[in-house]
Order: C-alpha cells, then sequence, then structure tokens
C-alpha cells in the first residue's frame, strides 16, 4: 500500500486513481477503411471515402487491428472475449464526419486483465503491486480540427479519422502520482513487447484520461474528475498532483467535488475544468447494425498467443536468473524493447566472439552496455536506435577486453575513436598501437624504474603507508601509456614491494 | 413494328441478342417515353438517356464482335436514387444532397452495368426512403399513372418509397429499375402499380454505395413487370461483397433457369394474424383468388400462425429511426452536400441550419423518434424491447417454415390512396406496411405479384415470403400465382 497522502489542513487525505490510456494500434490500414495510417502526412491525404464517411460507405473490420487487440489482452492475462460486438457512440463534431464513433460499449472484446508494477522504494513504491485492468476495446479515432489556418475559419485534417485504438481501462487501484506514472510505463513496455502500440506520446500514440478523487484513509470513495489527454508519463503525474490537491482544497474548503471533465495544461501543470456532467453528451450507444458481432475462433486466438514475444516480466526474471544480472541491470536492460533487442544483440555477439556462453559474458556486456555505452551515447545526444557503432562493432570492443587484448580504461578510448570514425575497435588498436602490455620482463623494468626513482614514497610506504600502492600502480600505467596489464602490474608491484 | 416499352427484360435481352432489334433502338424508345411523362408522372429525378444510349451502343458493339452480352445485355433500367451513381447527381431525393455527385459507383449498380444495363435515369422515391407514398421527394411527388374508375382526376400515390420505380414500370418508362425495400419499399408501390418486385433476403445484395436509411433492414431489388424479369436481375444484381460486412457470402444461384409455376409437395402457409378484422373486401377476396391459384398450381394450403404479427410495426418504427438517426447524422454541412451558414454561425449553429433546411418533416420526424427511443432512459423500454420482439417474429417465421415452404398473404390493406389522403396522419401512412415489416424484420425473402384489379380498377399484389436464402421458393410461387391471375391490365395513358 502506497504511503502517499496529500497533507491538508484539516488532516491527511489518500488520493485513488484510475487510468484510461488510448493507444494507437501499430497497423498500415485504419480500423474500417484501407487508408493509411503514417504520421506526419499532408493533411487529408490518407482519407478513404469510409473516413470521409461518403454516403453508403461501409465499415470493414480490419484483422490485423483486431490481432492486436487481443494480443495485448494476452500479454496482460486478461480474459479474451471469443463474442464482441461494435457500438455507435453518437455525437456531433466536425472532426467526426460519420456523426458517431464506431466503439466498444457493451461488449468489448478484451475483459478482465492486470500488470504488475516494480517495487520502486525511492518513487514511494514499498512493493511490487498489481493493477488492475478491467477491459479493452477498440474504437475509431475522431480527425483533428486546425483553428490556426485561418482568421476565422477552422481547417478539418482527417488523416486520423478511422484509425484504430485500443481504449485500455484500468481499475481504481493507484494511489500516488508514482504508481500511476509506473502504471502507464509498464503499460507502454508491454505495447511496445507486444509491438500492438509505437507507444510515441509526443505523437499522440498513446494519451491517457486520468481518473482522480481523494478521499480520507479508509472511507468511501470520494466523487471523480476526468482530466482529458494527457500525453506523457510527467504530465500524468502532474496532473494528478494538482487535480489531488485542489480538490483538497475545496473540500476543506467546505466546497463539493463536481463529476466533470477537466483539462490538463503542461505549461502550468495545472488542471481546469472543460465540462461538467449535466453538459455531458447523450451519447445513444447502439449497435452499429452495418457490421456484425465479432467471433473469434480458437485457431485465431491460438495464432495470436503463439506470436507473442517473451514480455518484460519474463525477461527481466530470466537476465537475473540464467544471465545472473544484477537486479537493477535487468530492470534497466528490459525497460524498453530497443535496450533489450540491443541487449541480446550484442551478448549473442560476444558470447560467439570469445567463444564462451551467454550466461559467461553477459555481465560484461550489461555493465558496459549500462555504465560505458549508454554514457557515450548520452554524451552524444544519440539514442540506440542512432547509435554510431553496430552491436557487431562492440562485440568485438568487448571480445578485446575479454582476451586481455586491451585494458578497460583503453577500451573507453577506443569507443570514443569508434564514435568519431566509424571505425572497427581492432582497426583502431592496432592503429594506434594500443595493445595492452603484458610481458611480466616489460613490466618489471618499468616498476623497477618508478620504484628507484621514488625510494621516498616506498621507504613511506614500507611504514605502513599501504595507501601509496595506487600510487605506485598510477606511475607505472603512466609510464607504459596506459597498456601496461593492470593486472599483471599489480602482482609485480605487490611482489617489489613486498 | 412491336411496341419496343411494352417489352420485359427477357424479351429485350433475346431480342437484342437474336437481332431482332438493336439496344440502341430500345433505349431511345424508353428515353422517349421517360422525357414524354416526366412533367406528369415526374418518376425520375434526372434523366440520363446519354448513358442509356452509350451502353447499349456497347451492347450493340459487344453483339457485332460476337460477344456475349450479359444477363442484363441491352436492357435499359431505371436506378432508383438511392444508390450512388458515378458522377451522376445522387440526392437520395433530399436536399440535402441536391447537386451531389459521388465519385464512386455503388456495388448493385456497377454489377448492373457490367451485366449489360443501361441507365435511363435516376428514379425519384420518398426522401431517403422514408415514406409510402413518394409525398416525402424534396423533388415533387411522383404521380402514379393508375387512375380510379369513377370517371374522377384524383391523382394517386405510386406507393413508396420506391415509387419512382414502381410508376415509371407501370407507365412503360422501363421495361425494370432497381428498388430498395426496408420495411415494404419494393413491395408496397409494386402492388399499387400492377408491377412485380422482390426483396432478397437480408444480405443477398450489397449495400454498399446505398444511401442509408436503416442498415439492418436495408435490402436492394429487382423491380419489373414479371416474375422472370426478377429473376433475371436479382441474378445481376446479388453476391457476396467484400466492401459489404453483411453481405452473405453465398453463390448466386441461376434463379431464372429453376423457374417453375409447378407447386405440387408444397405447403403455402396461411398467417391467420395478417387476417385483420376490417380487412379491405377486395383485398380479402384477392387473398382468396391467391389461395385459389397456388391450390390449382399443386400446393398444399396450411393455416399458420405468426403470434407476434401486431408487434411488428411498433417494433419497425422504433428500430428504423433508431438507425437512421445515427445513419443521418454524417449530413451536417461539413463535407458534402448541403450547408447553410447563416451569418456569424458557430459549428453547431452551421448543424442546425443545414439540417433544418436539408431534411424534409417526415426525415425529421423520424430522426427524432429514433434520437428519442435511443436516448438515456429509454433506451431499454423502446430499442432493447424492440430487439427482443424482432427476435420473437424471426422466431415466429422460423416456426412457421417448419409447417410450409412459403406464406402468402396481401401486400398492402388497401390499393393506392390518393395523393394526400394520409399525408397529415403519419400513424395511418405507416399502417400501408403493416404486412410488409414483419418479413423486414425477420430478413427474409418476400415479392409481391399483381393478383386483379379491385372495383374501383386498381391493381392489388400478393405477397410471397419465403425462408432466408429461399428466393426460388418466393419466385416459383410467385410464377404460379402470376400464371393464374393473367394480370394484363396496365394503365390508360393520359400523360
Amino acid at each position: 500500500m502506497s504511503t502517499y497522502r496529500i497533507q491538508g489542513a484539516t488532516g491527511d487525505w489518500e488520493v485513488v486513481i484510475g487510468l484510461e490510456v488510448h493507444a494507437q494500434v501499430t497497423s498500415n490500414s485504419k480500423l474500417f477503411s484501407g487508408s493509411a495510417t503514417a504520421f506526419g502526412a499532408e493533411p487529408n491525404s490518407q482519407v478513404s471515402l469510409i473516413d470521409a464517411a461518403m454516403p453508403g460507405m461501409l465499415p470493414v473490420p480490419n484483422r490485423e487491428c483486431i490481432r492486436q487487440a487481443v494480443r495485448t489482452g494476452m500479454a496482460i492475462e486478461a480474459q479474451i472475449n471469443k463474442w464482441s460486438r461494435f457500438d455507435r457512440k453518437n455525437y456531433f463534431y466536425a472532426d467526426l464526419p460519420q456523426g458517431y464513433q464506431i466503439s466498444q460499449l457493451y461488449h468489448p472484446i478484451v475483459g478482465e486483465g492486470s500488470l504488475t508494477i516494480e517495487a520502486d522504494e525511492k518513487a514511494g513504491i514499498p512493493a511490487d503491486k498489481v493493477i488492475g485492468i478491467e477491459r479493452i476495446h477498440v474504437e475509431q479515432d475522431a480527425g483533428k480540427l486546425m483553428h490556426d489556418q485561418h482568421p476565422t475559419m477552422s481547417y478539418v485534417d482527417l488523416n486520423r479519422s478511422g484509425v484504430a485504438l485500443m481504449e485500455i481501462v484500468s481499475r481504481p487501484d493507484m494511489t500516488s502520482p508514482a504508481e500511476a506514472g509506473a502504471y502507464l510505463s509498464k503499460l507502454r513496455t508491454i505495447l511496445r513487447y507486444v509491438g500492438s502500440c509505437d507507444g510515441n506520446m509526443d505523437q499522440g500514440s498513446m494519451r491517457a484520461d486520468v481518473n482522480v478523487s481523494v478521499r480520507r484513509p479508509g472511507e468511501e470513495l470520494g466523487t471523480r474528475t476526468e482530466t482529458k489527454n494527457v500525453n506523457s508519463v510527467r504530465f500524468v503525474m502532474q496532473a494528478i498532483e494538482h487535480e489531488a490537491s485542489r480538490q483538497v482544497d475545496v473540500l476543506e474548503s467546505g466546497g463539493k467535488i463536481v463529476q466533470e471533465t477537466r483539462l490538463f495544461d503542461p505549461t502550468s501543470g495545472s488542471t481546469r475544468s472543460m465540462r461538467s456532467k449535466e453538459d455531458a453528451h447523450d451519447y445513444r450507444y447502439f449497435p452499429d447494425p452495418d457490421l456484425l458481432p465479432l467471433e473469434l475462433d480458437d485457431a485465431f486466438l491460438e495464432e495470436c498467443r503463439a506470436s507473442l514475444p517473451e514480455l518484460p516480466d519474463a525477461k527481466r526474471a530470466r537476465y537475473e536468473g540464467e544471465l545472473g544480472l544484477s537486479a537493477y541491470n535487468a530492470a534497466v536492460l528490459t525497460a524498453d524493447v530497443d535496450t533489450f533487442a540491443w541487449f541480446e544483440a550484442l551478448l549473442g555477439e560476444t558470447a560467439s566472439a570469445q567463444g564462451k556462453a551467454p550466461a559467461e559474458v553477459a555481465k560484461q556486456a550489461a555493465n558496459w552496455l549500462i555504465s560505458e555505452f549508454f554514457g557515450a551515447l548520452n554524451k552524444l545526444g544519440k539514442s540506440l536506435e542512432d547509435s554510431p557503432i553496430s552491436h557487431e562493432q562492440a562485440a568485438e570492443l568487448l571480445a578485446l577486453v575479454g582476451k586481455g587484448t586491451i585494458s578497460g580504461s583503453i577500451a573507453k578510448q577506443v569507443l570514443e575513436t569508434m564514435f568519431e570514425t566509424g571505425d572497427n575497435a581492432g582497426v583502431i588498436v592496432e592503429r594506434e598501437g594500443l595493445k595492452q602490455e603484458s610481458d611480466t620482463g616489460a613490466i618489471e623494468a618499468k616498476v623497477d624504474e618508478i620504484l628507484a626513482a621514488n625510494a621516498d614514497k616506498v621507504a613511506q610506504y614500507k611504514d605502513g603507508k599501504v595507501a601509496l600502492f595506487g600510487f605506485f600502480v598510477g606511475q607505472t600505467m603512466k609510464a607504459m601509456a596506459g597498456k601496461g596489464n593492470p593486472q599483471v602490474v599489480n602482482e609485480i608491484l605487490k611482489a617489489k614491494l613486498g | 413494328m412491336t411496341d419496343l416499352t411494352e417489352l420485359g427484360v427477357a424479351q429485350i435481352r433475346d431480342g437484342v441478342a437474336g437481332g431482332e432489334f438493336t439496344a440502341v433502338e430500345v433505349a431511345e424508345a424508353f428515353n422517349a417515353n421517360v422525357a414524354a411523362a416526366q412533367a406528369a408522372l415526374n418518376a425520375f429525378i434526372i434523366a440520363t438517356p446519354e448513358k442509356a444510349v452509350e451502353a447499349a451502343q456497347a451492347t450493340d458493339a459487344k453483339r457485332a464482335k460476337g460477344e456475349a452480352l450479359g444477363k442484363m445485355g441491352g436492357v435499359p433500367i431505371g436506378m432508383k436514387d438511392l444508390f450512388a451513381t458515378f458522377d451522376v447527381q445522387t440526392t437520395a431525393a433530399s436536399h440535402m444532397l441536391e447537386g451531389f455527385k459521388p465519385q464512386y459507383e455503388s456495388t448493385v449498380s456497377q454489377k448492373l452495368w457490367d451485366a449489360g444495363a443501361g441507365m435511363l435515369g435516376k428514379l425519384n422515391l420518398d426522401q431517403f426512403a422514408m415514406g409510402s407514398s413518394n409525398e416525402t421527394s424534396y423533388f415533387g411527388n411522383v404521380i402514379s399513372p393508375w387512375k380510379r374508375n369513377d370517371g374522377g382526376n384524383a391523382a394517386l400515390a405510386p406507393g413508396g418509397s420506391s415509387g419512382g420505380s414502381s410508376a415509371a414500370l407501370a407507365a412503360r418508362l422501363c421495361p425494370a429499375a432497381t428498388g430498395t425495400d426496408t420495411g415494404g419499399s419494393i413491395r408496397q408501390p409494386a402492388a399499387f402499380t400492377g408491377t412485380t418486385g422482390i426483396k432478397p433476403t437480408y444480405g443477398r445484395c450489397s449495400r454498399w454505395g446505398v444511401v442509408a436509411f436503416a442498415s439492418s433492414l436495408d435490402q436492394a431489388g429487382p423491380m419489373a413487370r414479371s416474375v422472370q424479369d426478377c429473376a433475371i436481375m436479382l441474378e445481376a444484381m446479388a453476391g457476396f461483397d467484400a466492401k459489404d460486412s453483411t453481405s452473405l457470402d453465398l453463390p448466386v444461384p441461376n434463379w431464372e433457369a429453376a423457374l417453375s409455376g409447378d407447386m405440387k409437395g408444397k405447403k403455402v402457409g396461411i398467417p391467420k394474424e395478417y387476417r385483420v378484422d376490417g380487412l379491405d373486401e377486395d383485398v380479402s377476396k384477392s387473398w382468396d383468388d391467391g389461395i385459389a391459384w397456388l391450390k390449382d398450381a399443386g400446393a398444399e394450403i396450411v393455416e399458420i400462425s405468426l403470434p407476434h404479427t401486431k408487434y411488428a410495426l411498433p417494433t419497425y418504427y422504433i428500430i428504423a429511426p433508431a438507425e437512421a438517426s445515427s445513419n443521418l447524422a454524417r449530413y451536417d454541412g461539413v463535407r458534402y452536400g448541403l450547408r447553410d451558414l447563416p451569418d456569424g454561425a458557430n459549428l453547431q449553429d452551421m448543424y442546425a441550419a443545414t439540417r433544418a433546411a436539408g431534411f424534409g418533416p417526415e426525415v425529421k420526424r423520424r430522426i427524432l423518434i429514433g434520437t428519442y427511443v435511443l436516448s438515456a432512459g429509454f433506451y431499454d423500454a423502446y430499442y432493447t424491447q424492440a430487439q427482443k420482439v424482432r427476435a420473437l417474429i424471426a422466431q415466429d417465421f422460423a416456426k412457421a417454415f417448419e409447417q410450409c415452404d412459403v406464406i402468402l398473404a396481401p401486400t398492402a390493406p388497401s390499393a393506392a390512396f390518393g395523393l394526400g389522403e394520409n399525408v397529415d396522419d403519419p400513424l395511418k401512412m405507416y399502417l400501408n406496411d403493416v404486412f410488409a415489416v414483419p418479413a423486414s424484420l425477420a430478413g427474409l425473402p418476400a415479392m409481391s405479384v399483381p393478383a386483379g384489379l379491385n372495383r374501383e380498377g386498381l391493381p392489388l399484389g400478393l405477397q410471397v415470403i419465403g425462408k432466408a436464402f429461399d428466393e426460388q421458393g418466393v419466385l416459383n410461387a410467385g410464377l404460379a400465382l402470376e400464371q393464374r391471375a393473367q394480370f394484363a391490365a396496365k394503365p390508360e395513358k393520359w400523360w
């Protein structure tokens, strides 16, 4: 149980949060038409007769969209409804050509499921927590109004009109902004694993309606408000914080919370009223008579199940168990599709480059990826997707370290050069003469020189100032231009200093 | 030389194929009739003589090259103006769509053109197919070519909503026409005009490109002057269409080839609930004639019960307007069709002004009814209840068909009424569909064939209702009736 509380003037308040996430289904064409769905196309260039609701046009369900919704349901271990149906939600707006949105009110395709958010002490999530998911249904997106194209008119872009969305409705199981943030992140991760949504929140592929209410601990649920279309994890958390405080202020000053729809303003981080329940539309939902009920057969379900990838929780457990990674590293590497894909490719290459089993090189690869490679990318302001080097190249570098050809610190230098030139690690090491010196005789000679030149420090060391050991290592390495094998240097120094 | 406009589909098809006359001669003959009758009958919203000639020329050219001519080769037809026709104004008889030229062709009309038919024009209808008399058309009502034999000159209704189709057929302006039937819109006008029409099983003909009225009921079908002609044209219109999710994925039978008026071994059900108190005497008598004819054709007559019949009309008048209220929401002035944008109007004002100006009173009435029955607090009492009753009505038919092969009933409770007689009383108008609506709700094939004239000299129709997918059974019973009714009456030309 989260310990998150709003400290009001009259005591503590608990927050209750539920999220309705709209996730754009990854598919080449729209839910009921053959139009393309690419983001950023010229306005009204991806509009079919159906999307524009010309007279006599009829919707035909897109199998791929249905498949993606079912796979998503399976990924959250939800009940898949073999019989579902589309309903019309009727309202007038200029971005809604049909005058109704085809959705699923009464019989959604996916029923009860759940996902687990991980413990995060720092964020105030003391233990893993299961968040219930009530349902997933599929529906059409609306078009977009553009108010900045003409002084007195609004323009309509129907490219989005009819694009398939999954509405993923959580239970009101979250009790802090952090939990809501973790839920949204986890959901996004799962969607991206499954490949049913690209999760690009800045492009609007994923957005959340945030339901918030407050209550005294242990009391009945309070009246909730719904803040619409919040499009980042951070904004969701901000909206909850603001909305919960606002509600507490209202209640503590003797007011009542009005059930209403609110808007989030990202610049101020606050919410404001959009319309109250009294003004709410009567959507006159009824089964869409243009569409037959959606009936899924076992073969289809089996195909959906078989196509599911290893999911985040399972992958994380495997990284910790089979590969022996730390919980932290496993969490970092499984947090996103791009990351684990890179890691797994690197792992495979590294294992084969070094002739070892993946489990034997997993730690090396994970540590290097997280502490060296991510840092280097960050410095360049790049992501894995646009990494200047491939995982084959990275594996070669790691193999050079693994075989003792270069040291870890030289590896950093080599990586930088690789980023700059795109050359392979072996080529750079050869060209710049960076091979590590492991020859005992050569190292001994250098050590002798250093010890002779620093006789005073040797005496201090022998008197018990053992911290000077590092000084000798540093001096030796410096004299060898960083190429001395650190292990051998250590051993020889220890022997010579007694 | 024969008057080509007296010929039906089969005769024209065979005559063109056999070289007795050319398709162009046929098209020109009908074009002339269309032009001559337009002022008096108003059967067409627009005539497209050039389209008819163009298609006919193509057919003649094919024949010259010895190519096959298609099921409807050389046959010019009227197209109900509910079917979208490429670049040809398609209005649904509404001001809302006046001037609208679709850049697409409905599946059904395309199939007809592919089968060799040509278009004489777009036929008038009740606005958005809502009406039983053609009086709701924005483009003026169609006048039936029929007159009562009382020496009076009262203008009569051609029925509705396919009233342009029925009037044009009776007046020999076309040998065949498309119709659509949501709650009797093919059968009732056919009955009123002494013509023949079949509404096939729901899903037989694609709804793609047909302006929607009530999606779960709308079904296209052929109208002609004989059962055989209907069979031929239905073959050309029907077939699975992947663009319509409710389309039946079944092969199209060769109905024409299997036509037979021999009813031996067939059982004909007579629904006792249709024998309502105060049923028009002439209608009742024609029903008895029908029973006798089918007996004569070898059928066994059985009494059946369709106990939920009395709920059919109210059920229909909940479901159809509910669907219509949603289907017609797209006519909002934003993308096509009428836009009424008063000075300083905002979006809501534009919607209100556009829809106030674009829709006629009957359309508005049904949108209001439909909006009401779907609204919060009323949905269960009306819409949900109506869906339950609809299921019971379908069940009635399923049970009845355990005892019989087809059902025989009157098509409409009366012959054609005078224009204006029912306009002020929507309920009375709606009652016209009382015998037609049950088969629509159950999605069953049903046809109307002329049975004779009443004492006023006006045609009466008999309705045959069949099992789902059994258009053949319906057509065959229709043929048995047709062979015995020997209906040869036609309106005396006054236009």
